[in-house]
């Protein structure tokens, strides 16, 4: 219990202090958001005015805590460039990033515990090589790259999606919005599919070779049987915990993607509003984005300790 | 067993070998000016003349694949130097000294390396602009955690065996056991570490270039080539193509390295 509270504190301090350099960051930037929104011909009272509606005008750490105040109550500042609550802005679109990430990591699962299984089942075995070697090549595809054979095969050749059709299909409902990101999807799931493969693969192997399976064989139990009821339990062990970090790279990688098949997520909305300098907003994503990461990270660490007896100990 | 492990290493070192002398070769010389435009060449297809093509603005793409593989790989091995070397630095003072200062230090590098590379090094760009140099600062800082977190792992596997305990006996100092006596001890875990880093700088670069915030023009890189050929790919695939290959080739290339190095390792 004690652990678990340790914790649990230890995660508010990262939480908190992954928010203050979010919002220290954008905010100590030279040069004065007012003048790209007013222009230069501004009169210094209209400067003034606008200054005190943003609330540029109080002293960094009061902003700070305004703002932290409207992190917590889902109140994410006002967007320069668009002239509104930046909250309204990302609604819709942290929805399809976060459905984009979901059906990617369930992909990763998907094509990545069969996968691994099969192949050290038949470790060694033509299977096993044809997996390892098409692997390291999908490993070595960049995520984007991925993402346009993608498009080249299924939307140039095959005619199954047309790009760029991502709003218009998330009004047909919700099959067409789902099935539209279904390549996206794969283009984010498949690099990191191939390395959960190997990594399975690996720990299944490291367990065959220990003492309590050979035990186990030696009390009868079938190759098939050893596998799945002995080894992969313990395999499953770091598995796991990888897939738990993994979601952060599956959430970069949506960033990405997102900009190959004209997504309108909030990748999409990160990357227009560093260009366009709109602090407010990026400050809001990257928050966002730092809170999933140190979460799913946290998640990782306690996966792990549940797994595993012999770490609740210590 | 013994013919894959060859297989992996040698194939690995032919790629590496072949990308990186077509970038080096891409810094010194290119058959055409990478920038010139020529507009009887627009969107021209692969030929004699211009084996891979030309771009949208009459650019010969050979040149520009051979420039662009060159800064891609310039800005690599920039990170990695800087990542490395300042890593492999705290990594070897925390693991060898210990103490709070090291719980403190891996306290933040544990913190950083949670976060991929693409994201932070977009949030770094977005406080200090795009551009080649700021690519290079703000990955290779973002790369040194990993390096030290690394070296830190190593160096503290070996702080309190015989020939260490033996050396400082003897009067060695400090700095000499280190870089000497240990770091030896430590090149094949940091090598293969080094692979696995060629392969996220790359990556990193081309992720972030891609999406308009790396490299900026006239200067060009693998992934930007890969951005800005994104509305030709109907009509001229083989703007994305050439660039893709040399990209993936480069990965491939160091992937296999780092596997043939870590079965080595494994065997002895």
């Amino acid at each position: 219990m004690k652990q678990i509270l340790k914790r649990l504190g230890l995660l508010a301090a990262t939480l908190l202090l992954v928010t203050v350099l979010a919002f220290v960051a954008f905010s100590i930037l030279p040069g004065d958001p007012t003048n790209s929104i007013l222009g230069l011909n501004a009169t210094p009272e209209q400067t003034a005015a606008l200054r005190e509606r943003l609330g540029l005008d109080l002293p960094l750490w009061q902003r700070y805590l305004n703002w932290l105040g409207g992190l917590l109550t889902g109140q994410l500042g006002q967007s320069y460039l668009y002239e509104m609550p930046v909250s309204q802005l990302l609604g819709s679109r942290v929805a399809v990033t976060a459905t984009l990430t979901a059906m990617s990591f369930g992909l990763i699962v998907a094509i990545s515990l069969p996968l691994g299984i099969l192949a050290a089942r038949h470790a060694g075995g033509w299977i096993d090589r044809v997996v390892s070697v098409l692997g390291q090549v999908t490993m070595s595809i960049p995520n984007f790259l991925l993402g346009f054979l993608l498009t080249c095969l299924f939307s140039l050749i095959l005619r199954w999606f047309t790009v760029g059709s991502f709003s218009a299909a998330a009004e047909q409902g919700l099959g067409a919005y789902l099935g539209y990101l279904f390549f996206p999807a794969l283009s984010i799931a498949l690099p990191r599919a191939a390395m959960t493969v190997k990594l399975l693969r690996g720990a299944i192997l490291g367990e065959m070779g220990q003492d309590y399976i050979r035990t186990a064989y030696s009390r009868g139990n079938s190759k098939g049987r050893v596998l799945w009821r002995f080894a992969l339990r313990n395999a499953m062990i770091p598995v796991i915990t990888f897939l738990a970090m993994t979601v952060a790279d599956v959430v970069a990688g949506s960033l990405v993607v997102e900009q190959v098949f004209a997504v309108q997520g909030i990748g999409q909305m990160l990357v227009s509003s560093i260009n366009s300098r709109d602090y407010p907003v990026v400050q809001a994503i990257v928050a966002l984005i730092a809170v999933v990461v140190v979460a799913s990270n946290f998640a990782a660490d306690a996966l792990y300790r549940v797994m595993d007896p012999r770490l609740r100990q210590r | 067993m013994g013919k894959r492990r060859n297989w992996y290493l040698t194939l690995g070192l032919v790629l590496t070998g072949l990308t990186v002398g077509f970038g080096a070769l891409g810094l010194v010389w290119t058959p055409y000016s990478p920038t010139a435009p020529s507009a009887a060449d627009r969107l021209a297809g692969p030929s004699l003349a211009h084996p891979f093509g030309c771009d949208h603005m009459g650019r010969d793409v050979l040149s520009r694949t051979l420039s662009g593989a060159g800064a891609t790989l310039s800005i690599a091995l920039a990170v990695l130097a800087i990542g490395f070397v300042v890593g492999v630095v705290i990594g070897a003072l925390c693991g060898y000294y210990g103490g709070v200062v090291d719980a403190l230090v891996m306290r933040v590098c544990d913190a950083v390396a949670a976060f991929p590379s693409v994201l932070l090094g977009l949030v770094v760009i977005a406080v200090i602009g795009p551009g080649k140099y700021n690519v290079i600062l703000a990955l290779g800082v973002l790369f040194i955690p990993s390096f030290a977190r690394l070296t830190r792992g190593e160096f503290l596997q070996y702080r309190d065996r015989d020939f260490i305990r033996a050396a400082r006996l003897m009067g060695v100092g400090g700095l000499r056991i280190l870089f000497r006596h240990i770091l030896p001890n430590a090149w094949p875990v940091l090598l293969s570490g080094l692979s696995i880093g060629f392969n996220n700088a790359v990556l990193a670069e081309a992720s972030m270039s891609y999406l308009g915030i790396g490299v900026i023009p006239p200067d060009t890189s693998l992934g930007r080539m890969v951005s800005e050929a994104q509305s030709y790919f109907v009509t001229a695939p083989w703007l994305v193509l050439f660039p893709a290959l040399v990209m993936i080739l480069m990965i491939l290339g160091a992937g296999l390295v780092g596997e043939g190095v870590r079965e080595r390792m494994g065997e002895g």
